[in-house]
């Protein structure tokens, strides 16, 4: 179960997620950042109520990564403990900007 | 031991997900360490999922079970796919910078990371993955 909540300001765009980016969920949001990445130089993930990500999660964020790198910059926000650790065991910690 | 015997394709990922988040909650799982099984076991049930059978289906069997000194979960996988030792795989290389990362491989590498132990052997026609985490 993943609640995708997007908010745009101009050309930011922030992204809140709730819930678990998973093999079931992941298709979604990747779906949702293709139609609303055009124009966007600013994205922002709110992850606070995120609780659970794996593999395909990271797959999503990777290639949001990429994408944002061409365009503009990417930013997750409020990352809890055991999702940074899943980022820290894949070296993800030094491919995206977690503040 | 519980047991549950499925076919090993990505849509029954939620009946695992429930059956090993209800063997752990029974045993009061810490939630970090829930939460690193849980993405073990979909790692690896996606893996079977994806790879074991293609391009057909057939069945994986989810065993899981607690232990003590020390308390730990253990999780067994089995399927009667083709021989594949994921252990076997070369890590992926980690310090690469997001153009040049591969997204292939990660799913095991998080999984050799998070678990305590993970061992693998082909017995009687069939992929047996052992996952030990102490809790």
């Amino acid at each position: 179960m993943l609640n995708i909540n997007t908010s745009a300001n101009g050309s930011e765009l922030t992204v809140t997620l709730e819930g678990r980016l998973d093999t079931t969920t992941a298709p979604s949001l990747e779906t949702k950042l293709t139609q609303s990445l055009g124009g966007v130089s600013s994205l922002v993930f709110d992850m606070a109520a995120l609780s659970y990500i794996s593999s395909a999660g990271l797959r999503v964020l990777l290639s949001a990564q990429k994408t944002m790198n061409k365009q503009g910059d990417m930013v997750l926000r409020n990352v809890s403990d055991d999702v940074k650790e899943i980022f820290e065991v894949t070296g993800f910690t030094d491919i995206l900007t977690i503040e | 031991m519980k047991e549950l015997k499925l076919d090993a394709v990505t849509d029954n990922l939620p009946q695992v997900m429930s059956f090993v988040d209800e063997a752990l909650e029974a045993a009061d799982c810490p939630m970090k360490a829930q939460m690193q099984i849980d993405m073990a076991v979909e790692e690896i049930f996606v893996n079977v999922s994806s790879y074991a059978y293609a391009p057909g289906v057939g069945p994986v069997t989810v065993k899981i079970g607690i232990a003590d000194d020390p308390r730990r979960a253990i999780i067994v996988f089995e399927d009667q796919g083709v021989p594949y030792d994921p252990l076997a795989k070369a890590d992926p290389d980690v310090t690469l910078s997001a153009e040049e990362r591969q997204v292939g491989g990660l799913g095991i590498f998080m999984v050799k990371k998070t678990m305590d132990d993970m061992s693998y052997v082909y017995e009687n026609n069939s992929n047996i993955l052992t996952l030990t985490k102490r809790l």
